[in-house]
């Protein structure tokens, strides 16, 4: 008995996306160019405002105007900040924050993988946890520059715990949710316990784990900043401290916007190795018809 | 040419097979009970009964995923204690691994079991051919059609040469057409290899046109009620045997054992919705 060379039930032959009419392409661009037409209005009427308001009517000493904070970061760029070269303080303040969102992520996948999937583990150390979650984990940070002392350790010490209980619920979240029927067909076709966990338990609850890690990046930001303003001698965040120090507010703001560059650069590769990983993911974003 | 059973120790054999869960009111629910089933080597056996009677129950006591509350459940000898050796189970959700490609999911079985990444892929190629897949290797589940996903877990069921394959419902979310076409597919590819089956389904056309013999399994708690021998030659093709004058009688007789069932079932969820 011969079988067909393809299969009955093939999905129709996907085509590339048909040809659009140039009318509506050009008014898909004429949508685009208004959308971004707006937004940059928004912005220069936002720091339009801001610069006019700052100049007549409100003091720049407390609030800090556009101009002061653009004057601001070149200094820093150019002739270096108080504490040595911006770039210095930018490396110090990145290196602690990756290195505590790694480990913390790396602490808050094994422990949540391992209690997701042993119930006696979790009932035991559930009250546990719950407990350490409550506490305002940044208070902490005053705690470790006493146990590790001013240099990075005490930062990356900070961003661990900020990032662990983040990363953990959702490991334990995705390992629990496992769908049975998968570990049930694992188990038939021969896969040890070692083997479920790795090959069906972790791919499984990785995203769920990939949604939280994009927080994550953001708390371990937060645990090194903070952890610089409670004592420290290099970093972003002691920058912002001295500049608080020296009430200067322009300081404060150009700190702001140079966390929230490392913040955003690190966004964008999260996204980019969280759809590396979830390409098998039927949401995927190739079919990019539409505006 | 007609296929004998082959005399001599069953492959599945259970006997009195008693299962009751416990209820989250502190109660118990028996699903099936005193059920004695056997099933010689290289047998087909289809499983008919009505809605929730407990026929997945039966065949996941087999498969060892469960235990029998009492009775015995032997499988090719021994009693189920876990997983027995040389067992298939194709389940009726889809059990495909949505982050793996159409080959490393046919490979799965072989490399759980030691074989090394290459010669695993090498044998789950030739398991692609023989579905019909050839050329969606590197396809994920979620780009494949339903009747696709299905031949990949016929495929990753199969390539483990299994002695015992136990089926439950599994072309039941397919559309008529494919399902046939399954039908005909799985009965290619289990023709020869010796392996006991039990294929457990709501659809009497398919139990009688895929079996050499149809269980009928009563109202839950359910238990046998009928064991009626299916005489249609091999091998056959699925769309034209029940055309058969042979196909209608069998129909007839399966349907008059499993009517008052289905009936009953009907009556009692009418009276717990009333």
């Amino acid at each position: 008995m011969t079988l067909p060379t393809a299969p009955l039930d093939a999905p129709g032959v996907v085509v590339a996306a048909p040809s659009v009419e140039p009318v509506v392409v050009r008014r898909r661009l004429r949508i685009r160019w208004k959308v971004a037409a707006s937004r940059l209005l928004l912005v220069v009427l936002w720091l339009g405002s801001w610069q006019l308001v700052a100049s007549h009517w409100i003091d720049p000493f407390i609030y800090s105007r556009p101009t002061d904070i653009a004057d601001q970061l070149v200094t820093w760029f150019t002739d270096g900040t108080s504490q040595g070269s911006i770039w210095l303080q930018i490396r110090v303040t990145l290196q602690e924050a990756v290195a505590g969102f790694l480990i913390g992520s790396l602490l808050g996948i094994v422990f949540g993988v391992l209690l997701g999937r042993s119930r006696f583990l979790a009932d035991v150390c559930a009250p546990f946890i719950k407990g350490a979650n409550a506490i305002p984990r940044i208070v902490l940070a005053s705690l470790f520059v006493i146990w590790f002392g001013f240099g990075m350790s005490s930062k990356i010490a900070t961003a661990v715990v900020l990032v662990f209980f983040a990363v953990f619920f959702n490991a334990f979240q995705g390992a629990r949710e496992v769908d049975k029927t998968l570990v049930d067909n694992a188990r038939i076709l021969g896969a040890s316990r070692r083997q479920i966990l790795t090959t069906i338990v972790l791919p499984s609850a990785t995203t769920w784990i990939l949604a939280s890690l994009h927080t994550a990046f953001g708390f371990a930001l937060i645990g090194a900043i903070v952890g610089e303003f409670t004592g420290a001698d290099k970093g972003i965040g002691l920058l912002i401290a001295h500049s608080q120090g020296t009430f200067n507010s322009a300081g404060i703001y150009a700190g702001m916007i140079i966390s929230t560059v490392l913040a955003l650069g690190a966004e964008v590769i999260l996204t980019r190795v969280e759809s590396r990983l979830l390409s098998w993911r039927p949401n995927a974003s190739s079919a990019g018809a539409g505006i | 040419m007609t296929t004998q059973p082959t005399a001599g120790e069953y492959a599945i054999s259970l006997t009195a097979a008693t299962k009751a869960f416990p209820t989250r009111d502190g109660g118990s629910y028996t699903a099936i009970r005193d059920v004695d089933l056997t099933v010689h080597r290289g047998e087909f056996v289809t499983v008919v009964g009505p809605t929730g009677c407990g026929k997945s129950t039966t065949l996941a006591l087999v498969s060892g995923l469960h235990a029998a509350t009492d009775g015995d459940v032997v499988v090719n000898g021994s009693p189920v204690t876990g997983i027995p050796d040389g067992l298939g189970y194709m389940f009726q959700q889809d059990a495909v691994l949505p982050w793996r490609t159409v080959l490393d999911n046919i490979a799965a079985g072989p490399r759980y079991r030691g074989v090394a990444k290459n010669e695993a892929r090498d044998h789950a190629r030739d398991w692609v051919e023989k579905v019909g897949l050839g050329g969606f290797e590197d396809y994920h589940p979620h780009q494949l059609s339903g009747g696709m996903r299905k031949r990949v877990a016929l495929a990753q069921t199969l390539i483990n040469e299994p002695s015992i394959l136990l089926m439950d419902e599994p072309f039941g979310a397919l559309d008529v057409q494919t399902r046939e076409h399954m039908q005909d597919l799985l009965l290619d590819l289990w023709s020869g290899t010796g392996a006991a089956v039990v294929f457990v389904t709501h659809d009497l056309t398919e139990a009688i046109a895929l079996a050499d013999t149809v269980v009928v399994m009563t109202a839950g708690p359910a238990t046998v009620k009928d064991s009626v021998p299916v005489t249609l030659e091999r091998p056959r093709k699925v769309e034209e045997i029940r055309l058969t004058t042979e196909f209608l009688e069998l129909y007839r007789s399966v349907w008059d054992s499993l009517r008052v069932e289905v009936e009953l079932t009907r009556a009692r969820g009418a009276r717990r919705a009333a």
